[in-house]
Order: C-alpha cells, then sequence, then structure tokens
C-alpha cells in the first residue's frame, strides 16, 4: 500500500550538512572518568535517588524511581561506586542544577541480571510498565515517557502507529546512521510498540534526503510486510511530531491535545530501538547516539553512556580553532551550552561546536516591516509578526488570543525574518511570562482564599464567645434574680431586652460585681506558689550570688569596648 | 527595499524615452530630501544612522512619489512633500515598519489638496527638451500650455463628469491623437513597464499575487460593468487598469506590508476596497485619479481587516475541530 501524502504549510530549507557526520560508523565512546546522571530527564515528575553515596551499582541498576506514573526511570549507565548525590547544571536554556547521581565507573561495565521479555505473551499493560521501569523516553528530543503515549485515550486505542525517522534539522544524524546501521533492531522495537499500542498501521516517515536510512529500513521491514516505509519531503521541520503526523494521515492536533484522541501516535526511530532494546535484551535505556559535528576535526555519530561529561566526550571529535561555542541539539531549535563540563542527557542528539565562519553572527535587528515572510514559514500557520507586537508589548492576553501556545519554537519564523528578529526569542518570553503569571495567579488566589477563609473563621469564633458569655451572663443572672423573679426570661431575651425594670438591674448587677469580686478573690488565693519562694537557705544564697554576678556583668558591659588595636 | 527599486526600473526606463529626462530629475530631489529628512529625523530619534540609512526605505518612498508625481512639478513641492511625507508621515509615527499611512501617497494627497493646480500640470507626449523641463521645474519659466496638457483621466473628468458635461467617453479619448488608444500615450508603455517590474517582484516572492489580483481584478469588474451600462459616460476595463496609477498602485504601493493588511484575505480585501475607492474617485470624484485616496482610505482600515480576518490555526481549522483531514 502507497501512503497518500499531505502537506504541511510552512517550512524552511536551509543547508542540511548532513554529510559530514555520516561518513563513519557509528562509534562506541569511551568509558570516562565520571558519570553524572541526572535524575530528571522526561517530562513529568522527578524520579526519587535510590541510591546514596559510597554505594556501589551495577549497570542498568535504577538508581531513580519514577515519580508516581508520570515519570521514567533512571538507571547507572555503568558500574561503578557512587561518589556524590548532589545538585548540579543541567544541560538546559535555563542553566538550573538539579538532583544528579554521580559515579565513578569500576571499568568493568557489570551488568545487572538482565531478564529478556518475549514480548508477544506479555499484556499491554506489563509492557508499559516495563518501559517505564527501563527509563524509555522520547529520544528525538522531547523526552516524554513512552509508556504514557501508549496508553489508549478517551477516544480509543491508537490504531495509527508513525515512527518519526525524518530527523529534519540540520547537522543531525543520529537517527539517519541508527536506521542504516541498526534496522532491524529498530524494526524489532516498532513491532513491540504496535503490539503494545495494538495499531492497526505503522507508518515509518524518513526524509528522503537519507536515500541509505530509506533503503536499510525499506530492507528490515520487508518481511514484516506491513510496515510502511514512507520517504517525506525534506522540508524542516517535516519531523516535527505534529507536522510528520499531518503529512502521514492528514490529521492535525492541536495544541494541548494528545495525538491518541485522534488514534495516532508518534515514536522516534531511536526510541523504538531502546524499546526493544529494554525489553527483548533487559537493557534499560543507559545510552544513545550522539551526533558531533559542526567545526571538529572528526565529525561522527557515538553511542554515549548518559551521563557522559560533554567536554570528554568532544575530545573524541577534536573541536578545530575558532569554535566559539557550542550548541546541543541543532542549529535551529538547539541551544547554546553555557559550559561543556554538562552531562550528556536523554535529550542530547548533537553536540555542534559552531565557528564564526558557520553560523555567522546575525546582523542586528531591524524593525518588524510585517512583510508576511514569517507567516509564510510559519508551519503552525499562525502570525508570527503579530505575535512578535504582542509579546514586544506584553499583551499577553492577545498573543494568548493570536494562538501563541501553538507556537512549536521551530524557529523557521526567525530563519526566514529579513529584519534579523529573534522572534521565538520574543515567543519564549511571553509564554514563560504568562506561566509566571498564572503561577503568581494561583498563589494569589490561594493566598486570597486562605486569608478569607481565616477571617471567616475568626468572625465565627468571636460569635462563638460572645454566644457563651451571653449564656453564661444570662445564666448567672438568672441564678441570682431567680429565686425573686423565676421567669426572668430565657437568655436570648436578656440580650435583647437589657432593662426589664431598673431597680431589679441594679440589684442583679450588684450581685454580679459582688460575683466577680469573689471569682478574683477566689483566683488570687489560688495562685501557685513562685519558684523562689519557700527556698532552703543554700538555694537562696546562691540565687545571691547569681544575681550579683548579673549585676556585674551589667556594669562590665556599660562600660564603652577598648578601641581595636 | 533594493528589489523594489530595481523592479521600478524598466517604468522608469519608459518613462524618460516618453516624456524625457526630467524625470530623473525628479528622482534625484526627492532622493535627497528622502535621504536627508530620514538622516536627521534618525538623528533625533537617536537611530543607527547609517544602519537605517541602508535599508532603502526612504529611497522607495522618495521615488515613489517622483514617479505618481508630475515630472514638470516645480522643485519645492517635490522636496517639500517628500520631506513631509518622511518626517511627518513615516517618523512621527514611530518610524519604519510604524507608519499607518503609505508616506508617499501622504505626500501625493497633501500636495493635491493644496497645490492642485501644479500637480494637473502634465507634460505633453513629445515635449521631451530637456532644458525647457528643467526651466519649468525650477521655474524660470512657468508651464505654458504648448508643454502641458491634461492627461487621458483628467480630460474624462472635466468633459465627462461636471454637470454641464455633454461628451462621451470615445468622443474624449478621440479628441486628441496624443491619448492614444488604450490608457494615454506614453502612459500606456509606462503601465506595461511597471507591470514587468510587478511581475518580477512577485517572481521573487517579494510581494503575493493578492493585492496586485485583487486592485486590478475588482478596478476591472467594476469598469466592465459600468460601462457596458452606460459605455459613453463609463470608461472601459482596459482604460482604467492601465491608465493613471493603477498599475503603479497595485505592485508598488498598495502592496506595502507596513501600511497595508497582512492576511491573505485581509489583503484581498484591502486591495478590493482600494480599487473600489479608486473607481468611484475617478469616475464621481473631484480629483481626476483616486488611486492614492483609495489606498490611504483602506489604510485606515487595515487593524480591523486584519483582525477580523486572522487565518485558522495548524489544528484549530473551521469544520476541522476533531483534527480529521
Amino acid at each position: 500500500m502507497i501512503a497518500t501524502l499531505f502537506k504541511f504549510k510552512g517550512g524552511v530549507k536551509p543547508a542540511s550538512h548532513k554529510d559530514e557526520s555520516t561518513q563513519a560508523p557509528i562509534a562506541r565512546a569511551p568509558l570516562p572518568s565520571r558519570l553524572v546522571v541526572p535524575l530528571r530527564q522526561s517530562a513529568g515528575g522527578t524520579p526519587q535517588p535510590l541510591v546514596a553515596a559510597g554505594q556501589k551499582v551495577l549497570k542498568g541498576e535504577r538508581i531513580g524511581a519514577p515519580e508516581g506514573n508520570f515519570s521514567a526511570a533512571i538507571h547507572a549507565p555503568t558500574s561503578g561506586s557512587v561518589l556524590a548525590v548532589e545538585h548540579r547544571t543541567l544541560p538546559h536554556p535555563s542553566g538550573l542544577s538539579a538532583l544528579c547521581v554521580v559515579i565513578e565507573p569500576d571499568g568493568e561495565e557489570r551488568w545487572i541480571e538482565r531478564t529478556p521479555v518475549s514480548y508477544a505473551a506479555e499484556s499491554p499493560d506489563a509492557l508499559r510498565d516495563l518501559l517505564r521501569d527501563s527509563g524509555i523516553v522520547g529520544l528525538g528530543g522531547a523526552t516524554f515517557p513512552s509508556h504514557l503515549k501508549l496508553k489508549p485515550g478517551a477516544a480509543g486505542r491508537i490504531s495509527t502507529l508513525i515512527i518519526n525517522g525524518a530527523e529534519c534539522e540540520p547537522w543531525i544524524t543520529c537517527d539517519d546512521l541508527l536506521m542504516r546501521e541498526r534496522a532491524g533492531e529498530i524494526v524489532r522495537g516498532i513491532a513491540i510498540l504496535r503490539h503494545i499500542a495494538s495499531a492497526d498501521r505503522v507508518l515509518v516517515g524518513i526524509e528522503d534526503n537519507k536515500p541509505q536510512a530509506i533503503a536499510a529500513m525499506l530492507a528490515a521491514t520487508a518481511q514484516s510486510g506491513d510496515i510502511e516505509v514512507v520517504p517525506v519531503p525534506a522540508r524542516y521541520p517535516a519531523g516535527g511530531e505534529k507536522q510528520l503526523i499531518r503529512v502521514l494521515t492528514g490529521i492535525e492536533i492541536p495544541y494541548g491535545r494528545f495525538g491518541t484522541e485522534f488514534g495516532v501516535q508518534c515514536f522516534n526511530v531511536g526510541t523504538a530501538w531502546s524499546v526493544h532494546r529494554a525489553v527483548e535484551l533487559g537493557e534499560p535505556l543507559v545510552s544513545r547516539i550522539v551526533t558531533l559535528t559542526g567545526n571538529v576535526e572528526r565529525p561522527g555519530n557515538f553511542e554515549v553512556l548518559i551521563g557522559t561529561p560533554i567536554d570528554e566526550l568532544l575530545m573524541l571529535a577534536a573541536p578545530k580553532a575558532g569554535t566559539d561555542r557550542f550548541i546541543m541539539g541543532g542549529p535551529m531549535m538547539g541551544f547554546t551550552l553555557a559550559r561543556t563540563d554538562l552531562p550528556v542527557t536523554k535529550a542530547a542528539n548533537c553536540i555542534l561546536a559552531a565557528s564564526p565562519s558557520l553560523f555567522p553572527p546575525q546582523g542586528p535587528e531591524m524593525p518588524c516591516i510585517r512583510c508576511g515572510a514569517c507567516t509564510r514559514a510559519c508551519p503552525a500557520e499562525l502570525q508570527p509578526h503579530e505575535l512578535y507586537w504582542f509579546s514586544r508589548a506584553k499583551n499577553f492576553g492577545k498573543a494568548q488570543e493570536y494562538g501563541i501556545f501553538d507556537c512549536i519554537e521551530c524557529g523557521c519564523c526567525a530563519y526566514v525574518c529579513p529584519s534579523n528578529i529573534r522572534l521565538v526569542d520574543y515567543y519564549r518570553f511571553a509564554k514563560t511570562s504568562m506561566r509566571a503569571l498564572e503561577r503568581e495567579k494561583a498563589a494569589s488566589d490561594a493566598a486570597r482564599v486562605r486569608f478569607e477563609f481565616r477571617n471567616q473563621r475568626e468572625e465565627r469564633e468571636k460569635a462563638e464567645k460572645t454566644a457563651r458569655l451571653a449564656a453564661k451572663t444570662a445564666a448567672a443572672r438568672q441564678a441570682i434574680a431567680g429565686a425573686g423573679k423565676p421567669a426572668a426570661a430565657a437568655p436570648a431575651q436578656v440580650a435583647a431586652e437589657p432593662a426589664p425594670a431598673l431597680p431589679q438591674l441594679d440589684e442583679a448587677k450588684k450581685a454580679l460585681i459582688a460575683a466577680a469580686i469573689e471569682r478574683a478573690r477566689a483566683q488570687k488565693e489560688g495562685v501557685q506558689p513562685k519558684n523562689i519562694d519557700n527556698l532552703t537557705p543554700e538555694k537562696q544564697a546562691e540565687i545571691r550570688e547569681i544575681e550579683a554576678r548579673r549585676v556585674k556583668v551589667r556594669e562590665i558591659a556599660k562600660t564603652p569596648p577598648e578601641e581595636p588595636v | 527595499m533594493l528589489k523594489v527599486l530595481v523592479a521600478l526600473l524598466p517604468g522608469i526606463a519608459v518613462y524618460v524615452w516618453f516624456f524625457g529626462a526630467a524625470i530623473l530629475v525628479q528622482i534625484a530631489l526627492a532622493s535627497a530630501a528622502a535621504l536627508a529628512g530620514e538622516a536627521a529625523m534618525l538623528r533625533l530619534r537617536g537611530k543607527p544612522v547609517g544602519l537605517f540609512l541602508s535599508d532603502g526605505s526612504a529611497l522607495v518612498t522618495a521615488w515613489l512619489i517622483a514617479l505618481t508625481f508630475p515630472p514638470i512639478t516645480p522643485w519645492w513641492l517635490t522636496v517639500t512633500a517628500t520631506l513631509f511625507a518622511i518626517v511627518v508621515a513615516k517618523h512621527l509615527y514611530g518610524g519604519l515598519g510604524q507608519n499607518p499611512f503609505n508616506p508617499a501617497m501622504v505626500a501625493f494627497c497633501i500636495s493635491i489638496i493644496a497645490f492642485p493646480a501644479l500637480m494637473s500640470q502634465w507634460p505633453a507626449v513629445g515635449f521631451t527638451d530637456f532644458t525647457a523641463q528643467m526651466a519649468v521645474v525650477f521655474q524660470s519659466q512657468s508651464a505654458q500650455d504648448a508643454v502641458t496638457m491634461a492627461t487621458p483621466l483628467d480630460a474624462l473628468r472635466t468633459q465627462l463628469h461636471t454637470p454641464e458635461a455633454r461628451a462621451t467617453v470615445a468622443g474624449v479619448l478621440g479628441s486628441h491623437a496624443s491619448f492614444g488608444n488604450i490608457g494615454g500615450k506614453g502612459w500606456e508603455w509606462i503601465a506595461l513597464a511597471y507591470l514587468a517590474g510587478g511581475l518580477w517582484l512577485l517572481q521573487q516572492r517579494i510581494i503575493t499575487w493578492h493585492v496586485p489580483v485583487a486592485f486590478l481584478g475588482v478596478l476591472a469588474l467594476i469598469a466592465t460593468g459600468f460601462s457596458l451600462a452606460n459605455p459613453e459616460r463609463y470608461a472601459g476595463p482596459v482604460f482604467h487598469v492601465i491608465t493613471g496609477g493603477a498599475m503603479l498602485g497595485a505592485f508598488f504601493i498598495a502592496t506595502d506590508p507596513v501600511s497595508g493588511a497582512t492576511t491573505p484575505r485581509g489583503k484581498l480585501i484591502f486591495a478590493a476596497g482600494a480599487a473600489l475607492l479608486t473607481w468611484i474617485i475617478r469616475s464621481f470624484g473631484a480629483y481626476p485619479d483616486g488611486m492614492a485616496f483609495g489606498v490611504l482610505l483602506m489604510n485606515l482600515c487595515v487593524p480591523l481587516i486584519d483582525m477580523g480576518t486572522q487565518p485558522p490555526v495548524f489544528g484549530h481549522k473551521d469544520g476541522n475541530k476533531e483534527g480529521k483531514p
């Protein structure tokens, strides 16, 4: 069956620069001196550490437990000893730090006991749990836990499974090489994903600028017949999940909705490969393929343990002189690393050495003239120039109305902008500001609710106290005036009509005062003796001594301190 | 912006061929005034002068002013109008990218309202004597009837659309040999050269098809309807499209991104409205050509048009709420 291709609007065609890093086969990166494994490597919660400093770990041993069902487990990438569990800076645009497990490899690469599972006999639920516990997340860059994507949605099951081998970002070739060399393993992983989702149809989308990968995948799927390998036109961002789903099925998934709701779900080829390893070899996700390219002597792809310091990894590719920065990810969506002593994470598909000659500095930002180049390039079919005005003016309500959250931050608009406006930066600013405002609003809402509740409670308590007092007073009055006037009325009436008859009131008042005086006297008599009363003479002498010392100290304190020498 | 200037070159060449080199002097005057005004305003506003001068936007405004004004306009009017366009219509509104009105058209409208006689002083075809033209431009000599003439649009207006008029379209256009067969001798060739330049801009993806197609299409459509109903009173579509500022406006003026609509449907509405106003002013108004007024009036409507024509976002299309193809 030949799939009908759909088109997505917009997109750009930057120079692909793929050939630089596809000349050499995937090489295994040597064991680094140290591994820093961040515990939070997927969307969702932060796994709790399961190890402590000083502990020995085996390769593949779980070191981070998934928090609830919303994250995936973290494993020791090699055997060795835990040096520390501490906060380290993450390779993230924010430059924030988070809890990491630092492991010193022992060089033996001793695995935990690996138990391969025959997937056909397992239930989808058991396999989803296995994926969660094996730390399988989307390796295309978003690192969304795969077991969550495979959950049947409200609208039912996933009928179409999309496998993303498009790899549209320039320079990056890790998926390309993986497909060329390990197509068979990828296809085995696809079969597992398909079994879990019980999908009718599997489409593997690969950009048509990777003929070798397409050929390898076609050969690997030749037996299984019903997996369709579909070359898609090379146009950035064809590998964006929403764009690839649109191209292969015509379905458009709006912002905030899951593909499952539309009967379709998308997985990266690298994810499929690691699914195969996790299920059929019992090896959790402890490594990934990373492209090292750009201004380097030996560009290529390496199988790298998660947690490997980027600077140690870069030595394999040998950055050339003139490299002024390193980008994690591609030139379109990647970000410049503030430092290189940061670890490789599950999201790290490429480390790109940039130089002024490869990436000439952008010209100065000029005013937007509303030329519409961005609109034509936007694959989300937004009006980027309008979003720019709104973001700049901090008119966030309007920005939201014009769909700023539908922006996938692919960078096509900034790429084509003749005025060199860093459009995506403005959108990120607007989005984070809006999220911060929302958090602030939620916090202030909670504070207001708390405050109102407290006021209410205080008022209620006051009312209760008043009622209690009134009742008490009335009871006392009744007790005193009771003899002469048995019908001195209920306490409520006393409160409401305080003056039934003046002389009687005076009488009652006097009686009340007398009662109060009596109470006070009794209280006074009942007071406990002070702790300095009734002491033995020795104790009293001791107290006097202490008092004398105190007086002395006070006098010393009064005299001004000597001048420091 | 430099490509826009390049696209104007064929039109200018044909202009020079038919009407002499005076237009080049006008272009030079307007360019000098525009650059001076731009530099002064940039300095006052504390912007990097060199960077902004090199964007070419002031030159585009200057050239459009020169090309829409009569080539024998007195030098001071060209300079004043250009300065007004740059200083008031552009920079006082916030400079590049912020002006709600097309600066060149502001200059044109201000001038034709303030100096209607000077702005209607078009050279006769064949009056290409450079020295004589310069004498008029620099006013050592006032323009004489021998060297000026009414444009076909002007002739139509005065002879057809005034209450005492009794002429017919065919009668007016046939009355003067130099009115040519289609849109006025010389003018029709200039319009075709603008068309060529405009098509090149389309091919270069500097402009989109929406504005030229909607502008010329609507203009032709209305003209066809009315000229079929009353051929003696209303000129035909070919005449309207090829005469006056229609072709220049369709490809070079109404396509200004800053002051025009930006959405595809918005561009169609904007250009259609400008064309409708152009035709109405040409046929019933007090001014011979209505293109400049049409564009300015539609500039006013741009925020509303853009707001009302936002195209659907990926995944949120009407009738596609479930994302099905």
